[in-house]
C-alpha cells in the first residue's frame, strides 16, 4: 500500500506527507531566518557608529519592523511547527497527522503571504514602520499605505498557525500508538499539545486586533481613536494578550526539544517527568494573566500595575522547576558533547540568564527605567535566540541523520556552535549595558556615550551571521556528503518510538502501530 | 584534560571577555561605569528604583553562581569519558516541592521593597507646581499651567552632525532649543499627553517615564534634589524622528527658578510688543533660516527640496512664490489629512513672519516678499 | 474508522474555539474594556452625562480641579479653559467654560475628548453638562464659549486633592455617523 514519494516539484506542492511538509517548513524558516537575519545586519550596520551612515530613519523603522515580524512569524513559529511535523507523529507512532491535506494548505500559505509581506519593502510608502508590536494610532491613522498587506499578510499567517495547531491537537489525541498515554509521552510532544492550544486561544485575538485595525484605517470605526471614544489602550490590551502567550507558544516546544536532547546525552532519564508536564501547563496558564506588564508606563493604576507585577513574578517558579529538572537530568549522568548537547546546555545557561533579566523587567517601578530600552531588547534576544533558536538549532542536529539519513561532521558542527555562541554573546550582552544607561530602543541613531558598546554589539552581530552561514554549509554538506549512517539509533542514549524506525526515516512509518510497554 | 579546561574557560568567560575589551575601548577614564549601570539619580524615586534594580540584580547573580556551579561540577565529573557511570534516579518529589517554595519564597521577599517603591512612585499627591508635557511628531511642548508660560522644546543637533558632515558634539542629541526648568527640592507634577502618535517622556536621572497618548492625560511627579541639566528621551515609537526629540531638564534653585519664570512671562508680552515691531528683510532672512533649520529642515531639507510626495518642495513651489495668505494659511493652519502641523501655535508670530520671509526668498525663490510678525498676527485674528 | 470521526467533531470543536476567540476579541474585548474603565474609572474616562440628585455639599474640604487642552493632532483652532484652576467643595455643581475659536477660513467640526487624572478620581468626576457630550460645529472664524458645569462626588477618596481635567480637541469634520458621547448616555431632558 505504501508507495514512495511522487517527482518533481509536483512531490513538494501537493504532498501530505508529514516528513515532507516538515521538511518544507524547516527550509521555509530557514530562509526566511536569513531574510530577518539580513535586516538585522542592515540594522546593525547603521548602529556601528552614532550619526546616520547608510539608511535613513524612516527606513531604519521599517527594518526593525520586519526584522521583527520575519523572525517571529516566518523563522521561529514555522521553525517550531516543522519540527512538530516531522516528529510528533514519529514520536507517538502515529503514521501521519490526523489532518494531511489541511496541514499542506497550512504550509504553503506562508510563502504567500510573506512574499506579500515583503514586498511592501518596493511599494510607495514603505513597509510597515510601526514596530512588530504596531500600536495605534502610529500603525491606524499615521500608517503608511502599505499597512493593509501588513494587515492581510498577518491574517494568513494566523490561520496557518491556527489550522497547524488544530491538526497538532487531533494527532497528539486521537493517533497515539495503543500503550502510549498521556504521560508517556516525550516531552516534546506535550509541549506542543500545549503551546498548541495556547495558539488556538490567541492567534483569533491577533486577527481581531488587526481587523480592528483594518476597520479603523478604511471604514471609519474608532477602536483605537480617541475621537470617536475610542482608546489606543485598548489596542495594547488586545495586542499584549495575545502577545505574551505568544512568547510561550515561541518558547515551550524549544523546551521540549532541551528535555529530548539532554537525557539522550546524559545517558539518564529525564528527571521529574510529571513536573515538567505539570510546570509547562502552569506557564501556559500563567501566560494569560500577565499581558499588561508589557504596559507599566501606560498609566495603569496602581492595583492594577501591582497584580500584574506579582502575576509575572509567578512564572519564575515553574520555569525555574524546568531548569532545575534539566540540571538535576545530567547531575550523575555519563554526558558526552556532541553538537545538539553543546546547543542544549547553552540553552540551559543563556535562557536561564534570559530568565532573570526576565524577572528583573516583573518589578515594576525598575521596569520604569527598563521599558523600552535596550535592556528588553538584551532580554527577549536572550530567550529568544539563545532560547528558541539555539533550541532549534540543536533539534536540527540532534535530528538530522535520522531526516535524511547522514551524519554532520562533528568539527564541524562544534566550531559552528563556538562562532554562534560567541557571536550572539558579544552582540546581546552589552545591549543590557546600553540599556541600563538608558539608550532606547527602535532607535536610529543615539547619543555618544552609547557607541562603544554599539560598536561591540555590531562586530557581534556580524560574527552570528557568519554563524548562520556556517550552519547553513553544515547541513547542505550533510544531506550531500555527510557519512552515511543507518543505525535505527544515532545516539546511544536516545529514547523514544522515533528511534525504532530505519535511518534515514522511510517516507512512510508506523503504518502500522508500535507496541508501547 | 586540557580540553576539558579549555571548554570550561571558554564557556565561562565568553561573555566576560567584554568587560575588559569595553574598558580599553573606553577613552574617558571613569565614564565606563555610567555606561555599563543604571544611574542611582538624583530624586528618592530614582534612588529607589536603583536600590531595588541591585537588590534584584544581586539575588539573580547569587542564585546563577550556585546553579551554574552545580551544573558545571556535573559537566566536568559526570562525564562517559572519564569513565563515570551514569545513574538511574529519575524523580523526588521532596525535591520538586523544595524547588517549588524555595523560589517562591524568595519572589515574595522581593515584592515587598517593589511594592513600597511603586506606591511611591504613583504618589503625585499635593505638587507645587504643574507641568503640561505634550508629545509632538517629533518634539515637546512644555506648558506651567496657571502661569500662561508655554514653549516648544526641539532637537538643537545640526542635521548636518547627524548626516557626518560636522563633527558631532558632547550632546549630540541630546540638546534642545529651550529645556524644561524647574526649581530644586520642590515637587512638580507633570501632566503628559501627545498631540499625535504615542510618545513616552523618559528623564533617566529622575526615575521617571510616562507614555504620552493622545486623547488621554496621565499624571506622574518628580522632587529633584541637586541642582543640574538631566537628558532624557523619548520612549515609544512614534515615528521617523523616535531618536530625534530628548528631553532635556534643567533643575536650578529656587530663587534662580522664579527670576526665569519671570523673565519668560515678561518675554511673552514682549513678544506681543516685537508682533508690533517692522524688521529688515536682512534680519528677517536671518532669524528665518535659523527657524527653518530647525523647525522646517527635517521634512522639507536644508535645501528646500523635500522628499516628495511626503514632504513637498518649498523650493519653486506655488504656495512659496504665490498668494502670501495662502502661504500663511498652509503654515499657520497646517494641512488636514497630511503631516503639515499647524505651527500657528508652534511658532511665535516674529519666527513667524521670518521663517515665511525665507521661504519666498531662498533658494531662487525671490519673490521679494517681506511677511511681518504683525501681518502673521493680523491673519491669525482676522480669520 | 472511529479515528476519523473523534477527529472531525475534536477539529469542529477547535475550529469553533478559534472562531469564538476572534469574536472575543473583536465583540467582547473592547466593550468589556469600555465597561471596565467606566465602572473603575480606569484610564481617565469619566461616562457619560450624570443626572445630579440632591447631593449634600462637603463644605469641610476644597478639591483642586484643573482644566488643561490640548488640539490634536493638524487642529488649528484656538481652544483654552477660561481659568486654568477652581477649587470646589464636592456636591456642589460648578460651572465653567472653554473658549474655542475656528481660526481657519473653512466650516469645521471639533469633538473634544475628556480625561481626568488621577484614574482613581475619574469614577467620581461627574459632568452635568459638558460641551464634550456633543460635536462642536463651528464656521470660518467663528468663536463659542464652551459650557461645562460639573460635580466632584462626595465619596471621592480623601487622598485625592487634586484633579485634572484635560479636553483633547479633534477634528471630525467630515466624519458622519460619528457616535458622540451623547449616544453612549442616558438621553437626557433638555440639552
Amino acid at each position: 500500500m505504501a508507495h514512495g514519494p511522487a517527482k518533481g516539484i509536483g512531490r513538494w506542492l501537493f504532498t501530505t506527507n508529514h516528513k515532507d511538509i516538515g521538511t518544507l517548513y524547516l527550509w521555509f524558516s530557514f530562509a526566511m531566518f536569513l531574510l530577518g537575519g539580513f535586516f538585522a545586519m542592515v540594522i546593525r550596520a547603521e548602529l556601528f557608529q552614532p550619526g546616520m551612515q547608510i539608511i535613513r530613519p524612516e527606513f531604519f523603522n521599517q527594518m526593525t519592523t520586519m526584522h521583527g515580524l520575519v523572525m517571529v512569524f516566518g523563522a521561529i513559529m514555522p521553525a517550531f511547527v516543522g519540527l512538530a511535523n516531522w516528529m510528533i507523529p514519529l514520536q507517538i507512532g502515529a503514521p501521519d497527522m490526523a489532518l494531511p491535506r489541511m496541514n499542506n494548505l497550512s504550509f504553503w500559505i506562508l510563502p504567500f503571504a510573506f512574499a506579500i509581506l515583503a514586498s511592501t519593502l518596493f511599494m510607495e510608502g514603505g513597509a510597515p514602520n510601526f514596530g512588530w508590536t504596531f500600536y495605534a494610532p502610529l500603525s491606524t491613522t499615521y500608517a503608511p499605505d502599505t499597512v493593509n498587506y501588513f494587515i492581510f499578510g498577518v491574517h494568513i499567517m494566523g490561520a496557518s498557525s491556527i489550522m497547524g495547531s488544530i491538526n497538532i491537537i487531533a494527532t497528539v489525541l486521537n493517533m497515539r500508538a495503543p500503550g502510549m498515554t498521556m504521560m508517556k509521552m516525550p516531552l516534546f510532544v506535550w509541549t506542543w499539545l500545549i503551546t498548541a492550544f495556547l495558539l488556538i486561544a490567541v492567534m483569533p485575538v491577533l486577527a481581531g486586533a488587526v481587523t480592528m485595525m483594518l476597520m479603523d484605517i478604511n471604514f471609519g470605526t474608532s477602536f483605537f481613536d480617541a475621537a470617536g471614544g475610542g482608546d489606543p489602550v485598548l489596542f495594547q490590551h488586545v495586542f499584549w494578550f495575545f502577545g505574551h502567550p505568544e512568547v510561550y507558544i515561541i518558547i515551550l516546544p524549544a523546551f521540549g526539544v532541551i528535555s529530548a536532547i539532554i537525557p539522550t546525552f546524559s545517558r539518564k532519564p529525564l528527571f521529574g517527568y510529571s513536573s515538567m508536564v505539570y510546570a509547562t501547563a502552569a506557564i501556559a496558564f500563567l501566560s494569560f494573566i500577565v499581558w499588561a506588564h508589557h504596559m507599566f508606563t501606560v498609566g495603569m493604576p496602581l492595583t492594577g500595575e501591582l497584580y500584574f507585577m506579582y502575576a509575572t513574578m509567578l512564572i519564575a517558579v515553574p520555569t525555574g522547576v524546568k531548569v532545575f529538572n534539566w540540571i538535576a537530568t545530567m547531575f550523575q549522568g555519563a554526558m558526552t558533547f556532541e553538537t545538539p548537547m553543546l546547543f542544549a546546555i547553552a540553552f540551559v545557561i543563556l535562557f536561564t540568564i534570559g530568565g532573570f533579566t526576565g524577572l528583573m523587567l516583573s518589578i515594576a517601578p525598575s521596569d520604569i527605567q527598563y521599558h523600552d530600552t535596550y535592556f528588553v531588547v538584551a532580554h527577549f534576544h536572550y530567550v529568544m535566540v539563545a532560547g528558541a533558536v539555539f533550541s532549534g538549532t540543536a533539534a536540527v542536529y540532534y535530528w538530522l541523520p535520522k531526516w535524511c539519513g547522514r551524519m554532520y561532521n562533528e568539527t564541524m558542527g562544534k566550531l559552528q556552535f563556538w562562532v554562534a555562541f560567541i557571536g550572539f554573546n558579544i552582540t546581546f550582552f552589552p545591549q543590557h549595558f546600553l540599556g541600563l544607561a538608558g539608550m532606547p530602543r527602535r532607535y536610529a541613531d543615539y547619543s555618544l556615550q552609547f557607541a562603544d558598546w554599539n560598536m561591540v554589539s555590531s562586530v557581534g552581530a556580524f560574527i552570528y551571521g557568519a554563524a548562520q552561514l556556517l550552519f547553513l554549509y553544515n547541513v547542505i554538506a550533510t544531506i550531500v556528503a555527510g557519512k552515511p549512517v543507518s543505525e535505527p539509533k544515532t545516539w546511544e542514549g536516545a529514547e523514544g518510538l522515533e528511534w525504532t524506525v530505519a535511518t534515514p526515516a522511510p517516507y512512510h512509518t508506523f503504518s502500522t502501530p508500535p507496541e508501547v510497554k | 584534560m586540557f580540553a576539558k579546561i579549555e571548554r570550561l574557560f571558554v564557556r565561562l568567560l565568553a561573555p566576560l571577555l567584554l568587560l575588559p575589551l569595553a574598558a580599553s575601548t573606553l577613552a574617558d577614564g571613569g565614564t565606563w561605569r555610567e555606561v555599563i549601570n543604571m544611574t542611582p539619580g538624583v530624586t528618592e524615586v530614582s534612588r529607589q528604583i536603583y536600590d531595588l534594580h541591585m537588590i534584584i540584580f544581586w539575588i539573580c547573580v547569587v542564585i546563577g553562581v550556585v546553579v551554574f556551579a552545580i551544573m558545571f561540577y556535573s559537566m566536568i565529573v559526570h562525564r562517559k569519558s572519564k569513565g563515570y557511570k551514569a545513574a538511574n534516579f529519575h524523580e523526588s518529589t521532596v525535591v520538586e516541592i523544595a524547588w517549588t517554595v524555595i523560589p517562591a519564597l524568595i519572589l515574595i521577599v522581593m515584592a515587598v521593597p517593589a511594592t513600597k517603591a511603586l506606591i511611591n512612585l504613583y504618589d503625585t499627591s499635593d505638587a507645587e507646581i504643574d507641568i503640561k508635557v505634550t508629545g509632538y511628531q517629533w518634539k515637546w511642548q512644555y506648558e506651567y499651567l496657571g502661569e500662561d508660560v508655554q514653549f516648544m522644546s526641539e532637537l538643537s543637533t545640526p542635521d548636518a552632525e547627524i548626516y557626518n558632515l560636522e563633527t558631532k558634539g558632547a550632546n549630540y542629541l541630546a540638546d534642545v532649543n529651550e529645556p524644561l526648568v524647574i526649581p530644586v527640592d520642590t515637587k512638580v507634577r507633570f501632566l503628559i499627553t501627545a498631540k499625535d502618535v504615542i510618545h513616552s517622556w523618559w528623564m533617566t536621572d529622575f526615575g521617571v517615564k510616562k507614555d504620552a497618548i493622545p486623547g488621554f492625560i496621565n499624571e506622574t511627579w518628580a522632587k529633584v534634589e541637586k541642582t543640574g541639566t538631566y537628558r532624557g528621551y523619548c520612549a515609544e515609537l512614534c515615528g521617523q524622528g523616535h531618536a530625534f526629540m530628548p528631553v532635556v531638564v534643567k533643575v536650578v534653585e529656587k530663587d534662580e527658578y522664579a527670576a526665569w519664570l519671570g523673565e519668560k512671562k515678561a518675554a511673552a508680552a514682549a513678544m506681543r510688543e516685537l508682533t508690533e515691531k517692522e524688521f529688515t528683510m536682512d534680519e528677517l532672512m536671518a532669524q528665518g533660516e535659523e527657524v527653518y533649520l530647525r523647525s522646517c529642515a527635517a521634512c522639507h531639507q536644508a535645501n528646500g527640496e523635500g522628499m516628495p510626495p511626503a514632504f513637498p518642495a518649498i523650493k519653486g513651489s506655488a504656495v512659496a512664490t504665490g498668494a502670501v495668505d495662502h502661504h500663511l494659511d498652509v503654515v499657520v493652519n497646517g494641512v488636514a489629512g497630511s503631516a503639515m502641523q499647524a505651527f500657528g501655535a508652534q511658532l511665535s508670530e516674529v519666527d513667524l513672519a521670518a521663517v515665511l520671509t525665507y521661504q519666498r526668498n531662498a533658494w531662487g525663490n525671490n519673490t521679494g516678499d517681506v511677511v511681518q510678525p504683525i501681518d502673521v498676527f493680523n491673519f491669525k485674528q482676522g480669520q | 474508522m472511529a479515528e476519523a470521526k473523534t477527529n472531525r467533531f475534536l477539529v469542529a470543536r477547535l475550529m469553533a474555539g478559534a472562531v469564538a476567540m476572534f469574536l472575543f476579541a473583536i465583540f467582547v474585548l473592547p466593550p468589556l474594556y469600555d465597561v471596565f474603565c467606566e465602572v473603575t474609572g480606569i484610564g481617565g474616562k469619566t461616562g457619560g452625562r450624570y443626572v445630579a440628585t440632591d447631593a449634600v455639599v462637603d463644605e469641610s474640604r476644597t478639591v483642586r480641579v484643573q482644566f488643561v487642552a490640548t488640539n490634536n493632532g493638524e487642529m488649528p483652532w484656538e481652544f483654552a479653559p477660561k481659568v486654568f484652576e477652581v477649587k470646589v467643595n464636592p456636591g456642589q455643581p460648578v460651572p465653567v467654560a472653554f473658549l474655542a475659536r475656528n481660526t481657519t477660513e473653512l466650516d469645521m467640526v471639533g469633538q473634544a475628548i475628556p480625561s481626568v487624572s488621577p484614574s482613581n478620581a475619574a469614577r467620581y468626576f461627574h459632568k452635568t453638562e459638558c460641551f464634550c457630550f456633543n460635536s462642536q460645529p463651528l464656521a470660518a472664524g467663528e468663536e463659542a464659549e464652551l459650557p461645562l458645569v460639573f460635580i466632584v462626588d462626595p465619596e471621592l477618596p480623601r487622598t485625592v486633592h487634586t484633579i485634572t481635567l484635560s479636553y483633547t480637541l479633534f477634528d471630525v469634520t467630515g466624519r458622519s455617523g460619528e457616535p458622540s458621547l451623547a449616544a453612549l448616555t442616558e438621553p437626557a431632558s433638555g440639552q
